[in-house]
């Protein structure tokens, strides 16, 4: 379950790359097989799971493109009580 | 929106389009800093509420057209004008908030005089300005505020100031004027400075909507297309060069400035 998400205006993107160097997680890449309807290769996420809504790929983009959502706190720890329960960090 | 996914109920959103921010797709290059600044502007008067009562000053340059982004009123001054303009409007409308947001071959070349004059006379207007040490929209020419050394299409050979002058320092010459009251210089090529970048714009506002003096962001930027380097390489060499010439500082903060709440 991801801690975050953004949701990619696709055709506003000029595919200039910043985001894809900023993001902390490395989860976004520009879309070398497909053209937006300006003619530039989009960003894309490569690992939805991954997110952790920081929100620094909107930050950075001189576009607008990313609307970006964060679990809230609550459920956020949770999550992170699963994972590490997952990965065996805490048995039981 | 081009996709259409459900969010969770459990998340909330973090980041949102500014409503200051008009849908306009903007001409700008790609990875152009302009495009950074304009959001931090509209996010500023989201903010502060004062859409309904700004009125902006678009200068000549690459950002001519920044009156189809930002959606607040706007009016096109003639090159380097855009100062006395926005001093003519705040005189005549006190109540309005009155925002220049001008290039540096707008404000340090053709527009000197008009902005050294309006900083020392304490007009109560905010001026964001954008240093990308080179002229972008004519093609990439030497402009005042150009690295000694620095190749552009009017010094192939690098500037040399035997000929074509040293680069200036624009915020340090505004904040040795009287009527100023906030100076200050960001860089918006990192996260951290792109924050900073916009508590600064935010702090210029408020200077003036609490009617104190003139205030300024000199914000440093990047031309990727004119530098000839991809946007991400661009902010490392802006940080690198133009950083090392022109220092992140507040040039000048007065005690009510500095009281206000940011």
């Amino acid at each position: 379950m991801a801690l975050g998400m953004v949701l990619i205006d696709v055709d506003r993107c000029k595919g200039c790359g910043l985001c894809t160097h900023i993001c902390p997680v490395s989860i976004l890449a520009l879309s070398k097989d497909t053209l937006n309807v300006r003619g530039y290769h989009p960003v894309m996420v490569t690992d939805t799971e991954a997110c952790i809504g920081c929100a620094s790929c909107a930050m950075i983009c001189p576009d607008v493109v990313f609307t970006v959502y964060r679990r809230r706190r609550e459920t956020r720890s949770a999550v992170a009580r699963t994972a590490s329960a997952q990965a065996g960090v805490i048995s039981g | 929106m081009s996709q259409a996914v459900a969010v969770p109920e459990d998340m909330e959103q973090v980041y949102a389009y500014p409503r200051s921010l008009t849908q306009a797709n903007s001409h700008y290059c790609p990875g152009c800093v302009h495009g950074i600044v304009h959001r931090l502007v509209a996010e500023v008067i989201d903010e502060l509420g004062i859409r309904e009562k700004t009125i902006g000053v678009a200068p000549v340059g690459c950002a001519v057209l920044v009156y189809n982004y930002i959606n607040t009123d706007f009016v096109e001054a003639a090159h380097g004008r855009a100062p006395a303009m926005a001093t003519g409007i705040k005189r005549v409308s006190p109540d309005k908030i009155v925002f220049t947001y001008q290039g540096d071959g707008d404000l340090a070349a053709i527009g000197t005089a008009e902005i050294i004059h309006a900083a020392n006379r304490g007009e109560r207007i905010t001026t964001v300005f954008i240093n990308n040490a080179i002229y972008g929209m004519t093609g990439g020419q030497m402009a005042p505020t150009t690295l000694e050394g620095m190749i552009t299409t009017s010094t192939p050979g690098g500037r040399d100031h035997l000929l074509a002058g040293y680069p200036m320092r624009m915020s340090e010459i505004l904040a040795q004027t009287a009527g100023a009251v906030y100076v200050a210089r960001e860089a918006a090529l990192d996260l951290a400075g792109i924050r900073r970048t916009k508590r600064a714009i935010k702090r210029a506002f408020l200077a003036q909507i609490h009617g104190l003096g003139f205030a300024s962001v000199e914000v440093l930027a990047t031309c990727p297309t004119n530098w000839g380097l991809d946007p991400w390489a661009a902010m490392q060499w802006a940080k690198e060069n133009l950083g090392a010439f022109y220092p992140l500082d507040t040039f000048k903060i007065t005690d009510e400035v500095k009281a206000l709440p940011v």
